[in-house]
């Protein structure tokens, strides 16, 4: 059971057939955590809950997809930045329209079939837009985090509010952008407004009813390990927010979600020590909340290297033998292999061309280049503010064995003491936050570009790259077609060779890449689907 | 230096105050600190440090999508703008959303360098001596490849117009950039770049206007020197001084000879 569900054979197009057949059931857990089994459907943010990202269809391959051609767009109200990536069940699609409309829309057509309506309180102040990353689904309910920070469950058939929990106060200003996780009969949220002095959250929800079952501080309070690591009244307020997807491995029953950066961002003076859970992977009973490990990846953060990245669980041979492993590629510009049973840093290296660290201690631990800090009078420090990577989601394929990861390459920054980092280099206007429209992009080819590489995650290598000019925030989709989908934010949607990173196919879209590429299958028919700009495209063969 | 900060800060205000009746009732230079220190912790991170980030605002030099009043822009800080990425922030006071108003017209209102000249000769020294318009637009007239400068005035201070006069390559903003690109068979096109990307290059140029370019069906294309030359070729120090005058008084409106 257990190595069928990591390792099955992609889907062909007679399975499909039948499986567009067969009778809509309920979404039970079941069914999230062998997802792997009904690739037709996308049931969870990064498709399965090892957030592999990776598509078992073959349909769409890479001897034909030189045709795939756009079959529907859904164009949303919101000029917000769409981040969501949508969840397909049986024919199904939904999807959020920033900042917290529910769409349900017929995933062959994309015409809607309903829509919920959420007018957020006025009290919700996110940091970086009025972003929403996306549902999660159990049984016949869609659950969905708020900006103004409550928990939304839907009614999947007919778009009616079940029951809406406040999970934190909005004015303080918590919110949560990130999608909800949902194992067995609860559902998990994070708090995101990290930047803005929060002393940020993870509470697990029951599905059925909305009420906390346990809530864990990412800064743990007086008494509490690791409460010593933040000088004076500091954990207080220091942000350590939780904003992306987490995982879950059903053989420890371990829960992983990522945390954000200390707070204040730029400036450590008023926080000494490592600032514990900031900047962590936190594994965590998904029963009872109790942390069971931790590894953070940089302590004593004050460079904003939030490790908001989507944690990915991948079973490999590592070494040259078995090893149930994570792998994280941090914004810090390094890239990670955890033991995820017990949290061990197996390897660490630099993915990108970085300052501010020289090498690991023996378990781990950043060694800091002294003086790679936030000065008075400024310190160019790589990768820049904004990160190697930063929250899109990145893609593992057990089909090639490489992790694919889209980031920034040759970003830097000049952090100056409590300021907001100034982006260095001939156009510092490279480093602006994502947006929705497309820019004029002026900058040298060679300044700040995006790029897509694959890893082999024994070595942490790039095996191949496909660079673009400009840099991206846009996430990644392997898939059984031996392809990679990506783009970035000069709006092209792009399909890569898998194995060589040859670009086979591209379409522009006419608005940024800010979200990750998923794909589903209805009426016998592979889609990816992908959102840009303030749309949501849908693609498929002639 | 932090004495040197608060003198500007002080000059700001004061050119605040002679320039803005509605700042002159109410900014003072805690105001300006205050708003200094709210606009970083609140409004740096998608504005920009310069408030300058997002395309067709510039904050720090009073350039909005549209004319706005003092309480408009504190009126957009607390309640956002509906349906755009500008998000409201509720913990905000009106008194501390106008602070960052006094910020901002602060930092456009910045005390200009001494400007001797005479706009109305550096007019006519513009069109003829310099030969600017072979390269730059004014309300219409002049040439479409180099920057239109009809609204200079308001995006820059003399004291920087002045300095790209003297040393044009010295500091050349993105959008003003000129690139070459080398078609297949060696002919060489230059123009101002206005866009790229992975795969192509758009352009303008002076003899064919907007041209476009697959990067793959290129020889060779790359950034090129600015082709302004220094305004001390052409110019003496007091006509370089008019000129400078003239440009300053360029704010998107009419010239002076005909207001």
């Amino acid at each position: 059971m257990k190595d069928n569900r990591r390792f099955a054979k992609p889907v062909t197009v007679v399975t499909l057939l039948l499986a567009a057949s067969s009778a809509v059931a309920q979404v039970d857990f079941d069914r999230i955590l062998n997802a792997q089994d009904e690739p037709e459907n996308w049931l969870s943010y990064s498709g399965t809950v090892f957030n592999h990202r990776h598509s078992l269809l073959d349909q769409i391959n890479t001897g034909n997809v030189g045709e795939l051609r756009l079959d529907w767009i859904w164009q949303a109200r919101s000029l917000e930045k769409f981040e969501a990536t949508p969840l397909v069940v049986d024919g199904v699609l939904y999807t959020v329209e920033a900042p917290n409309n529910v769409v349900a829309l017929d995933a062959a057509t994309g015409r809607i079939y309903w829509t919920y309506d959420y007018e957020p309180s006025p009290d919700a102040r996110t940091c970086c837009g009025r972003v929403n990353r996306g549902l999660a689904i159990l049984g016949d309910t869609l659950y969905m985090g708020t900006i103004d920070a409550h928990l939304l469950a839907i009614d999947a058939k007919n778009g009616a509010l079940v029951w809406r929990t406040k999970v934190t106060n909005a004015a303080e200003p918590y919110s949560i952008t990130m999608a909800p996780v949902v194992v067995k009969d609860k559902v998990y949220v994070g708090t995101a407004g990290g930047d803005m002095g929060i002393r940020a959250f993870i509470a697990a929800f029951d599905a059925k009813t909305g009420e906390q079952v346990w809530k864990v501080h990412t800064i743990p309070g007086p008494g509490e390990l690791g409460n010593d690591t933040w000088s004076g009244d500091s954990w207080r307020v220091g942000g350590a927010a939780v904003w992306n997807d987490g995982a879950y491995d059903p053989d420890t029953n371990l829960i992983f979600f990522g945390t954000g950066n200390p707070a204040p961002d730029w400036d450590g003076r008023s926080r000494l020590g490592d600032n514990l859970y900031s900047n962590c992977v936190l594994a965590l009973d998904a029963d009872t909340g109790r942390l069971a490990w931790y590894y953070q990846f940089t302590p004593h953060d004050e460079l904003d290297y939030d490790s908001t990245q989507v944690p990915v669980l991948a079973d490999i041979q590592w070494r040259g033998e078995p090893r149930k492993v994570m792998l994280w590629a941090n914004r810090n510009g390094l890239m990670y292999v955890l033991d995820r049973v017990t949290g061990k840093f197996l390897h660490g290296k630099p993915y990108v061309e970085l300052n501010w660290m020289d090498g690991f201690d023996a378990k781990g631990r950043p060694q800091r280049v002294p003086g790679m800090l936030p000065t008075p009078e400024g310190t160019l420090i790589r990768p820049h503010v904004h990160g190697a990577t930063n929250w899109a989601p990145p893609s593992f394929s057990p089909s090639t064995g490489l992790f694919y990861v889209a980031h920034w390459e040759n970003s830097s920054i000049i952090a100056v003491e409590g300021e907001f980092p100034r982006g260095a280099g001939d156009n510092p206007r490279q480093t602006a936050m994502g947006q929705v429209d497309l820019q004029p992009f002026l900058n040298d080819d060679d300044e700040a570009y995006g790029v897509i590489r694959a890893y082999d995650p024994d070595t942490l290598d790039p095996a191949w790259e496909y660079r673009m000019s400009d840099i991206t925030w846009g996430g990644v989709l392997s898939t059984a077609g031996n392809l990679v989908f990506g783009g970035g934010r000069e709006g092209y949607f792009l399909a890569l060779d898998a194995t060589t990173g040859e670009l086979l196919w591209k379409a522009s879209l006419g608005g940024q890449l800010n979200s990750g590429p998923m794909s589903y299958a209805v009426d016998g028919r592979q889609h990816i689907a992908v959102a840009a700009g303030t749309a949501l495209f849908s693609f498929t063969l002639p | 230096m932090k004495n040197l900060v608060l003198q500007t800060l002080w000059l700001a205000v004061f050119s605040c105050i002679l320039s803005n009746p509605t700042a002159a009732q109410h900014a003072t230079a805690f105001d300006v600190e205050d708003g200094a220190r709210a606009f970083a912790d609140s409004c740096a991170n998608c504005h920009g440090p310069d408030g300058d980030l997002i395309q067709g605002i510039d904050l720090g030099r009073g350039l909005f999508r549209r004319p706005l009043s003092d309480q408009d822009i504190a009126d957009i800080i607390m309640n956002g703008i509906p349906n755009t990425p500008m998000p409201p922030t509720p913990r905000m006071s009106e008194e501390q959303a106008l602070r960052i108003v006094a910020y901002l017209r602060s930092l456009a209102q910045r005390p200009e360098s001494d400007v001797t000249g005479d706009p109305l000769r550096g007019r006519e020294l513009f069109a003829s001596q310099g030969e600017c318009m072979d390269c730059h637009r004014v309300n219409g007239e002049g040439s479409r490849i180099g920057p239109d400068l009809s609204r200079i005035g308001l995006m820059r201070r003399a004291v920087e117009i002045e300095a790209a006069l003297l040393d044009p390559t010295a500091e050349v903003q993105p959008a003003n950039r000129f690139y070459t690109v080398t078609l297949a068979d060696g002919e060489t096109i230059t123009g101002r770049l206005l866009n790229h990307s992975t795969y192509s290059i758009q352009m303008y140029t002076q003899e064919d206007g907007l041209r476009s370019f697959q990067k793959d069906a290129l020889r060779s294309h790359g950034f090129t020197e600015s082709p302004m030359p220094p305004a001390d070729d052409k110019l003496n120090p007091q006509e370089i001084a008019d000129v400078v005058s003239y440009l300053v008084s360029l704010k998107g409106e009419e010239s002076p000879d005909e207001r």
